[in-house]
């Protein structure tokens, strides 16, 4: 499976990455060789088989549905490049 | 003999009998950390927190104090720790100090252990030789002429500072050989634990279903105590596992009669340096010395580890890496006039993250793109599943451990793969990989010199949740290989 530029174009913007329309022939060229050396997974006869989920059989532990902190926005928001009035600040969303 | 070259347990036993301070051996490490920069191990130096808990440790000495109770690690820099920086190597996360302390730290800092500072790293953990790091290349100890080589990857600065005793020990952890592969370029021991026995609450995450914390250390008797202080279950790791965790140092007997060892005919891979094929042969031949019965096995789906590896790790980092989206902490890029939101993810994502990150990002996200989700991700899934089925089933045979080479060669110079294929560099995890895939434990020992004078492991595999059994298996290989070797010191 090889990827071209429109491809690459288009994984670029779903994983929110921006490149520059001049690297975009580099990048196709180094994804569709990851790809090639993935295919080799074609040769496995995986009929049958369950996909794995976990790698032990272990369930899940399950919690109490309960709230067990809180009352900290501070430390919720130190972190953040821009924080207004108790909230993070982005860019305008909606027009 | 300087303090800091000390091994834990030495370290332990001088400080029980009072033969040193806390303080003392702190400003040994601190010292030789000062000293150590060319090497470029420690990237965020905490001084003034290690002296503060060497003097709390020295004033706890005793009995009752922790089983770590004033030993100075590095931590790597993965791991959250509250009010330090915690960047994961990465520019995307600049300026970021957690507010919380991440499960695994907290619980060395209970065990009375000494933050010296964080350690280099490959970026978000992506990489084998830390060459992706934001903060430059960490530098293999190890030197034979006048290139600069590589600790190895992910955890190379872990590596570097436990071989040049710029600390006692270190935490590092291991998605795809993370530990085991800088363990084993560097001359020292690293154990990556059985998926589960070790919280991965508070480490930055890359790929959830195969990352595992573990100790990198002089020895493996140092690998047993530090392990025995960072596992144990944890509520709010829901895939940390609810049983107890054995004394490991107990577990150190020297005793392997009658254990049956499974050498893999698989990992004989075409063109393999006959220095690590005889590396191998040695290693068989000291365990069969020790009274173990030396058995071939066959691990059938080995060569499709990999490329279900690079199918599965950069699905999940897609995933993971979501979360650096410019909002809520670190890095944001300068925006333009008229920039809306997309913009900013787009801009601040390429500006903070490296390129072996886009890279993995980009393909991850591909492979779980619709109409390709079942073609790549589903299939890897199905074939990781027979990856852990050809293990069962040798264990289910009575192999107790699995004796197989650490890595296909010793440590390569910095900047000697830099033009090479991206799969290339995925290479170096060709025996390291499927024990991640299948979750099981893994440990790299120091067994030898290769010609040019550069240390080569051995890597032990073993049952899942038998660390006790496997550190057993290690140290009796440790103990018939005599390994000593330090790197001469050029720094």
């Amino acid at each position: 499976m090889s990827i071209d530029i429109e491809t690459a174009r288009r994984v670029a913007h779903l994983a929110r990455i921006r490149v520059d329309e001049a690297d975009l022939p580099a990048l196709a060229g180094e994804l569709s060789g990851i790809l090639t050396f993935m295919e080799q997974l074609n040769e496995v006869d995986v009929e049958g088989v369950e996909p794995m989920t976990s790698v032990t059989p272990m369930r899940l532990k399950r919690r109490q549905d309960v709230v067990t902190d809180g009352d900290m926005q501070d430390k919720v928001l130190a972190n953040a490049p821009d924080a207004r009035e108790g909230f993070f600040a982005v860019p305008k969303v909606v027009e | 003999m300087n303090a800091n070259e000390l091994t834990i347990a030495e370290a332990r036993d001088a400080l029980a009998k009072g033969e040193l301070s806390v303080v003392d051996l702190t400003m040994a490490c601190l010292t030789a950390i000062d000293a150590g920069t060319p090497l470029n191990a420690f990237v965020h130096l905490t001084p003034e927190i290690a002296l503060d808990q060497a003097r709390a440790a020295d004033a706890r000495r005793g009995e009752g104090a922790g089983a770590l109770n004033g030993i100075p690690l590095g931590i790597k820099d993965l791991f959250c720790t509250r009010g330090v920086a915690s960047q994961a190597a990465s520019n995307i996360l600049k300026g970021f100090k957690p507010e919380y302390e991440s499960t695994v730290t907290s619980k060395l800092f209970e065990a009375g252990a000494v933050m010296l500072g964080k350690l280099n790293m490959d970026e978000f953990a992506m990489g084998s030789s830390n060459e992706t790091s934001c903060y430059g290349d960490a530098v293999n100890p190890w030197k034979v002429d006048d290139r600069k080589l590589t600790p190895g990857g992910s955890s190379g600065g872990s590596a570097a500072a436990v071989a040049a005793d710029l600390c006692l020990g270190a935490t590092g952890t291991d998605t795809g050989g993370s530990i085991r592969q800088p363990a084993a370029f560097t001359g020292i021991v690293g154990i990556k634990p059985t998926y589960g026995r070790v919280s991965r609450w508070g480490i930055v995450a890359f790929a959830s279903s195969l990352d595992q914390a573990g100790p990198m250390t002089k020895t493996v008797r140092d690998a047993a105590i530090l392990l025995g202080a960072m596992a144990g279950h944890d509520p709010k790791d829901s895939t940390s596992a609810d049983i107890p965790v054995p004394d490991f140092e107990a577990a150190l007997t020297g005793d392997i009669r009658g254990k049956k060892i499974g050498i893999p005919r698989e990992y004989r891979m075409e063109g393999m340096p006959a220095e690590i094929e005889a590396l191998w042969a040695k290693g068989r031949e000291m365990l069969a010395d020790a009274g173990a019965e030396i058995v071939d096995i066959s691990l059938p789906h080995t060569k499709y580890a990999l490329p279900a590896y690079y199918v599965i790790a950069p699905a999940e980092a897609s995933s993971n890496l979501a979360r650096y989206d410019g909002v809520r902490y670190g890095h944001r890029a300068k925006l333009g006039q008229g920039d809306g939101i997309v913009d900013m993810y787009e801009k601040t994502r390429a500006e903070g993250f490296g390129k072996e990150v886009q890279r993995r990002v980009m393909i991850g996200t591909y492979v779980l793109s619709a109409g390709f989700y079942d073609a790549y991700y589903n299939r890897a899934r199905k074939v990781r599943a027979l990856i852990k089925r050809d293990f069962d089933q040798v264990f289910a045979e009575g192999i107790d451990a699995i004796l197989t080479p650490a890595t296909p060669s010793s440590a390569f110079g910095l900047g000697e793969m830099a033009h090479a294929d991206p799969v290339e560099m995925y290479l170096n995890d060709v025996f390291t990989v499927t024990v991640n895939l299948a979750g099981l434990p893994g440990i790299s020992v120091p067994v030898g010199l290769d010609a040019k004078g550069l240390p080569l492991g051995l890597q032990l595999i073993g049952r899942p949740w038998d660390e006790a059994g496997l550190l057993n298996h290690a140290h009796v290989l440790e103990q018939a290989a005599g390994f000593v070797e330090k790197p001469r010191k050029w720094w």
